[in-house]
């Protein structure tokens, strides 16, 4: 009999979730509750689960915490609140492609800049899954969505370089193929005193791999597998051959740098407020 | 009995700060005072005006009417704030700033600016000197008063030079 | 304590404080500015927090935060910033969430007349988000009042966790004038639950005021909030039944203490056979109105809503079936007036006093409508 010690982290009467036959959201919910397992500063009563709207927010509803299902693309200044009154508490953010980049693409940088200690993981589907189908900012060039039927010519962002650019201190990518991986990525993530952020590339099967005549889940895992390249090899690779759909996973950033938490801690301090 | 005050320049000269140290010190002597305020569109260099009430009585509607002297930093704010002055009240002019002095009655010119730059070495005292002035025409607040109010606002390490520009306006009429 | 001068916008940054308000999360804009300037340098002195956003609409996400975790939150803004926070205004509302939000009002639409005072936010802060919800919003006249009600504010988000808005304007947020303030105020506590998880405590069970005890993050509950409709569990359900009884309470627990929340100053209404209607800034010049009004005989009342609402509906009908006629006069195109007619129910005549035209009412302008009011009323009009 397998060691299912993780089932506890989850609701049960709220499951089974809602996600499609073949969805890769319940891989990377499994791997943040199996890094969480392995930190021992993480219990169930001193963490907090934030999420946006859609497919990849509804994961807090799951998870057996404090958990926030806030408004699209505002999980992370909920996240903030949050932290910065209880400094002590953990707080982790599970948002998706359009929720982090499009709506919250604003409150994501910022975070990212302020530094705050939350862990921010985006599980990328490339698409809007649970409206059916529209284009995100995540979409790569000349795929199809409902609302790009002629395929994507909006450039897509990079969100690991945006959050590195914007300030993040941890930046790793991971996928729901890579699972090992993905869990050593959270977990580093959970670590780091700062903003974290993990992007989990997740398929799609329903509103984005079938419309882009990407095969079965099984085949979309496939693809992962075979373009993933890790952050070592990827780095060593020449230019000429980063082609095709090839794409590094692993960290890719990592600095210290003082947290918000910490910095306002000397603000209180300068006007005499104590501790918080 | 109340009196109504205006004061007015542009941006950046302190008059809005002037007109907050008068109503305080009003109010350190037992009186009710408002103090309002309108600003150009722009924080600095565009038009600005403040208003004071110093009353015994309660004081409900916050708008100056017919104000019973009006301070004017600038020939605009001259031109524009003088035109309601209470036929027996007092307009007071920067004297270098205000080349024209409008058509009134009673107008009291003094080289405002100039004593700051002067005496002081900055224009920044400016409106501390007019504040001088302001107290010693209009008798609304006693000159120790203005000197403690003048004090608690200004950063201490100005409060010397701040009194020196109260002493000057306060003797310059 | 003795008088000082202060700004009505310092006097609410001074209540929300002393009501125990120690998370702060805003954006500069006037004429709202001096609220957050004053919260940046009072409240780390308290151990508090305050944190400026990128924009509006993180602002809000940032105090609904805080406050989940357990701390009493405010936010300030005016028009164009109030417009974008109307998203999680309605999230506060859905997921019962105590803030209270202060809106010092400009001139609009859009950017408008930043620096110039207005009256113009009076329905959207009853409807500015979208959806049914329920709503509390008081305004204060005076610099003193501004600090009572920002108490109250915050008092009131806390009892019936809801947002509340304190709808000021430019005339009271930039006003300086001498205040005593209170050494003491009464405090609304956080509720708290008052079973365990082991007794089947539910999050938004509600409490015999029909409001829940939701309980603060951290402290191991283990519960879930969300935008989406939800049961007594907190947790999304699909039910028409639980969609309208959750629609429902919502607005009786605060429906259900209308008498209580309600507070509408009156004078001069013994012999009065008109009144002039008024609210915030501009009651100040309608009381001055009044003053001049009497004075020259005319037997006029002073009514200064200082609860918007809900709004004072039956206290408007019982006056207005001992008066001739209403002025209702506020610094918009015509809001409150319509919230009038709708209680007077053609009991007395109603007139609109209005002004949009980035000045405050002149006294005189009152009376003119008060002039004219009376002359309608006697056919002469």
């Amino acid at each position: 009999m397998v060691e299912r010690s993780y089932e506890k982290f989850f609701r049960q009467n709220r499951l089974p979730h809602l996600w499609c036959p073949g969805c890769g959201n319940g891989i990377v919910m499994k791997a943040i509750v199996q890094a969480i397992e392995k930190n021992p500063a993480y219990t169930q009563d001193n963490t907090v689960i934030v999420s946006g709207i859609g497919c990849s927010s509804r994961a807090s509803g799951y998870m057996d915490f404090d958990t926030l299902h806030t408004a699209h693309g505002r999980a992370i200044p909920f996240a903030t609140g949050v932290k910065l009154a209880r400094p002590e508490l953990n707080v982790i953010v599970i948002t998706g492609d359009g929720d982090c980049t499009a709506i919250g693409g604003n409150h994501f940088i910022h975070g990212c800049r302020r530094n705050v200690d939350l862990t921010v993981i985006l599980f990328n589907n490339n698409i809007y899954g649970m409206t059916g189908g529209q284009a995100s900012p995540m979409t790569p060039l000349g795929k199809k969505a409902t609302t790009a039927p002629y395929g994507s010519v909006d450039r897509p962002f990079d969100a690991c370089k945006l959050a590195e650019a914007a300030g993040a201190t941890y930046v790793a990518r991971s996928t729901a193929f890579h699972v090992q991986h993905l869990v050593k990525m959270i977990e580093d993530g959970l670590n780091n005193r700062g903003f974290s952020f993990i992007e989990a590339l997740v398929q799609c099967p329903t509103a984005y791999g079938r419309r882009n005549k990407m095969g079965d889940p099984a085949k979309m895992m496939a693809w992962m597998r075979d373009n993933a390249v890790m952050k070592n090899s990827w780095d060593k690779l020449p230019d000429e051959k980063k082609i095709g759909e090839k794409f590094p996973i692993g960290l890719f950033y990592k600095a210290e740098s003082v947290d918000y938490d910490t910095a306002y801690q000397k603000v209180i301090d300068a006007a005499g407020g104590g501790a918080k | 009995m109340r009196k109504q005050l205006r004061l007015s320049g542009s941006g950046g000269q302190g008059v809005i700060t002037a007109a907050i140290i008068l109503a305080e010190a009003a109010v350190s002597e037992g009186k009710n005072a408002v103090q309002s305020q309108s600003y150009g569109p722009e924080a600095r260099g565009g038009a600005s005006k403040s208003e004071v009430i110093i009353d015994e009585e309660k004081i409900y509607h916050p708008h100056v009417k017919n104000p019973d002297f009006v301070l004017a930093m600038t020939q605009k704010a001259a031109d524009k704030y003088f035109s309601d002055l209470n036929p027996e009240g007092t307009l007071i002019l920067d004297d270098d700033l205000v080349p024209t002095s409008p058509d009134f009655k009673n107008i009291i010119r003094v080289p405002i600016t100039k004593l700051a730059v002067e005496k002081l070495g900055k224009s920044l005292f400016a409106n501390i000197v007019a504040l001088g002035v302001i107290v010693k025409v209009t008798k609304l607040v006693d000159f120790e008063t203005i000197k403690k109010s003048v004090a608690t606002r200004v950063p201490p390490h100005t409060v010397e030079q701040n009194m020196k520009a109260l002493q000057l306006g306060f003797d310059s009429v | 304590m003795s008088a000082r001068l202060m700004q009505g916008n310092e006097a609410i940054a001074e209540g929300a404080l002393k009501a125990g308000v120690r998370f702060f999360g805003g954006y500069p804009i006037t004429p709202s500015t001096e609220i957050a300037e004053s919260l940046a340098k009072l409240l780390p002195k308290f151990g508090g927090t305050f944190v400026q956003m990128e924009d509006e609409i993180a602002s809000m996400g940032v105090v609904l935060g805080a406050s989940l975790a357990g701390k009493k939150v405010l936010t300030a803004s005016s028009g164009p910033g109030i417009s974008l926070k109307q998203e999680l205004i309605g999230y506060a509302s859905a997921a019962e969430i105590p803030v209270v939000i202060v809106n010092v009002q400009r001139v609009g639409p859009s950017t408008g007349q930043p620096t110039a005072p207005s009256q113009g936010d009076v329905m959207q802060a009853r409807w500015g988000t979208h959806g049914d919800h329920s709503i509390i919003v008081l305004s204060p006249w005076s610099v003193r009042e501004a600090f009572d009600l920002a108490v109250k504010s915050v008092n009131y988000a806390e009892r019936f966790r809801s947002p509340v808005i304190l709808l000021t304007d430019e005339i009271v947020g930039h006003l300086r004038e001498n205040v005593e303030l209170p050494a003491e105020v009464e405090i609304y506590p956080r509720r708290t639950p008052k079973i365990s998880r082991a007794e089947g405590y539910q999050p938004y069970a509600p409490d015999e005021d029909l409001v829940p005890n939701v309980a603060n993050f951290g402290e191991g509950y283990h519960i879930h909030v969300t935008g989406l409709i939800h049961d007594d569990t907190g947790f999304p359900s699909g039910s028409p039944k639980v969609t309208r009884e959750a629609i429902k309470r919502m607005h009786e627990k605060i429906s259900r203490a209308e008498d209580e929340i309600i507070e509408v100053h009156q004078e001069f209404m013994d012999d009065a056979e008109f009144a002039v209607v008024s609210f915030g800034g501009t009651s100040r010049t309608a009381y001055e109105a009044v003053l001049n009004a009497r004075k020259r005989g005319i037997k006029i009342g002073f009514v200064r809503l200082i609860t918007i609402f809900p709004f004072a509906e039956k206290i408007i009908r019982e006056l207005s079936k001992n008066l001739r006629g209403l002025i209702v006069a506020e610094l918009n195109f015509g809001q409150l007036v319509n919230e009038v007619e709708r209680a007077v129910a053609g009991q007395c005549a109603v007139k609109l006093c209005a002004k949009y035209d980035m000045t405050i009412f002149e006294p005189e302008e009152i009376e003119t409508s008060i002039d004219e009011l009376i002359a309608e009323v006697n056919g002469n009009g």
